[in-house]
């Protein structure tokens, strides 16, 4: 059995992500059933006034070396692996997100622990941790056991509640000095968000096109529908990918995060990457020709056809509606 | 600049993916595979570096169904070797696809130069045990940078942006040989007529490297696999186009937007 559970959070730029605090909570629920102590890592120059508000955890780890700020995955890797060998915490939890990606798999390479991907539940079962991952965007679900809960798990975003790992507790702080790898790969700058002609985290209406747009000019079509709710077109991957609409326009994993009253999701099979930045919409109505595609599992109204069908028809019923 | 691109197969998930009779693995029978998304941005990338910076471009995948089509298409695009390591991909976890690949930049003729850059998808939809690109890097001891959107080369080292959320981006300086995990390329993955990847299929040929399958070909045991089975359910709109558009204008009042 593990002796501790260590949850690296996650910061950018001295903000924590919602993602710690979904690792947090997971940790928490399983500490009370197993017992054993939640601890936490803050790593990076920005790391100190960030250990206060991790108070979910039993014991806060700070190594404020500002090497480990944004450092690659393998100097993290490093980093962690000596917190491990100190505190005999055999129970790792990673984020499954950009920040993190490669972290996980190059600890799991160093200390030979097992590592599960894309995991969204766990499960006590005794001595044992059962880790439920998804697999193939989220149409096939595989359970794997962790034997002795040992070994690294990454943590899908969005699968656990962000607010069972918040809490008001001051958690205990130990600062600790970390081995700072001497780094292969230099932080230069960062690049900042394309400013668009609008920011789709402000909208009430979102109009989303997924790979079942087909080409360029069909986007027009969504953008029509938009403009009579006085709402703006946003997209997945896929169409970002292609050039057909900006950067700023993409929802999701590498995106935006956007809770509109209305999403509109044509065309869009509803990957976890895509799902991820658009689960808490007020509504979501899927349009999709695939009657099994994921979207419907967690839309509020779906329409099992083609997006370009509907989307001139209900562009006009908008407009007569309105008047 | 020697450019490997690692190229995967994987399941097209717009078809139907059913659990076969084990209850663990995928039923093979209906299944269809392409390309694994990001790894196509991979070779984007490398044909884009390639025509910028000169050099060559080597695509090595594993064996899978329809893998021999993808080899040519990437010949047919530009890259100028294609190599296929005849081991099945279909039984393994990412850990031994990795100790495979190792193996391959460890064998004679193919070992890493100073100006070797690997470039695998970051990530694929099967990556159950971790990402290829990282664990490819610690095994060879390289650098590593994953969810990357851009490089541009200089002096033997490359700028790579890699992709945060919102939108934020970042710039990192890594030297040669490096493992870059690409997400997507900065142009859209280039097309190629069918008739070019015949024209390919006449005149090119797929190289085979003759390695020793892993020992384990699974580092996690999976108890179970299931299809999610859904919290809830999408109320479905029926109708011809303009009646389920009448129903989505109630729900839009419904929800006071018009």
């Amino acid at each position: 059995m593990s002796n501790a559970i260590l949850v690296l959070a996650e910061q950018v730029r001295g903000e924590l992500s919602d993602i710690t605090f979904e690792m947090l909570g997971a940790a928490r629920a399983l500490a009370q059933n197993t017992g054993v102590p939640v601890h936490a890592a803050v790593l990076g120059g920005e790391a100190a006034p960030l250990a206060s508000k991790l108070g979910a955890a039993d014991k806060v780890f700070v190594a404020d070396a500002p090497q480990l700020n944004l450092a690659p995955a393998d100097t993290l890797a490093a980093a962690l692996k000596a917190l491990l060998e100190r505190t005999g915490a055999g129970l790792v939890f990673l984020g499954c997100t950009n920040v993190s990606l490669g972290v996980g798999s190059i600890l799991a390479a160093r200390t030979g622990l097992p590592l599960v991907n894309f995991c969204r539940a766990l499960k006590a079962d005794g001595t044992t941790l059962v880790c439920t991952s998804q697999l193939f965007g989220g149409k096939i679900l595989a359970d794997v056991k962790l034997g002795d809960s040992r070994g690294i798990v990454c943590l899908y975003p969005g699968a656990f509640p962000v607010d069972a790992g918040k809490s008001d507790k001051s958690p205990a702080v130990e600062k600790v000095d970390l081995p700072v790898e001497p780094p292969k790969v230099t932080f230069k700058q960062y690049l900042e968000p394309e400013t668009g002609d609008v920011d789709i985290t402000k909208q009430t209406v979102l109009v989303g096109v997924g790979r079942g747009i087909q080409t360029q000019d069909n986007v027009q079509l969504a953008e029509e529908l938009a403009q009579a709710l006085g709402g703006a077109v946003c997209a997945s991957r896929p169409v970002i990918d292609q050039g057909w609409l900006p950067l700023s326009r993409q929802v999701g994993k590498s995106g935006m995060t956007v809770k509109p009253r209305v999403y509109f999701a044509f065309g869009i099979s509803g990957a976890p990457e895509h799902w991820e930045g658009m689960q808490n919409s007020q509504c979501i109505i899927a349009v999709n020709t695939d009657p099994k595609a994921p979207i419907f599992d967690g839309a509020h109204y779906g329409v099992v056809g083609d997006a370009l069908d509907l989307l001139p028809v209900l562009t006009e019923k908008v407009k007569a509606r309105k008047g | 600049m020697n450019l490997y691109v690692l190229l995967k197969m994987v399941p097209d998930t717009v078809e139907e993916l059913n659990v076969a009779a084990d209850g663990k693995s995928l039923d093979a029978e209906f299944l269809r595979f392409k390309l694994n998304d990001p790894d196509e941005h991979a070779l984007e990338q490398a044909l884009l570096l390639k025509e910028k910076h000169g050099g060559k471009v080597t695509v090595v995948a594993l064996d899978a169904p329809e893998v021999d089509d993808v080899l040519y298409t990437a010949l047919a695009k530009g890259a100028d070797r294609a190599v296929k390591i005849p081991i099945s991909q279909a039984a393994l976890g990412t850990i031994a696809t990795a100790k495979v690949l190792t193996d391959f930049f460890r064998s004679p003729g193919r070992q890493i130069t100073p100006d070797t850059l690997l470039l695998p998808g970051s990530y694929a939809i099967d990556d159950l045990e971790g990402e290829l690109a990282p664990l490819l890097a610690a095994a060879l001891n390289l650098p590593f940078v994953g969810v990357v959107c851009g490089v541009t080369a200089a002096d033997g080292k490359v700028l790579v942006r890699k992709e945060f959320a919102g939108g934020l981006r970042a710039e990192f300086e890594v030297a040669l040989p490096a493992v870059l995990g690409i997400q997507s390329a900065e142009k859209p993955p280039r097309y190629v007529p069918v008739a070019k990847v015949r024209a390919v299929m006449k005149s090119a040929k797929i190289e085979e490297a003759d390695l020793s399958p892993p020992d384990r070909p699974m580092h996690l045991e999976i108890e179970r696999a299931y299809k999610p089975e859904a919290a809830g359910h999408a109320q479905i709109l029926e109708g011809p186009p303009e009646e389920v558009a009448d129903k989505i204008v109630e729900v839009l009042a419904k929800n006071s937007v018009i």
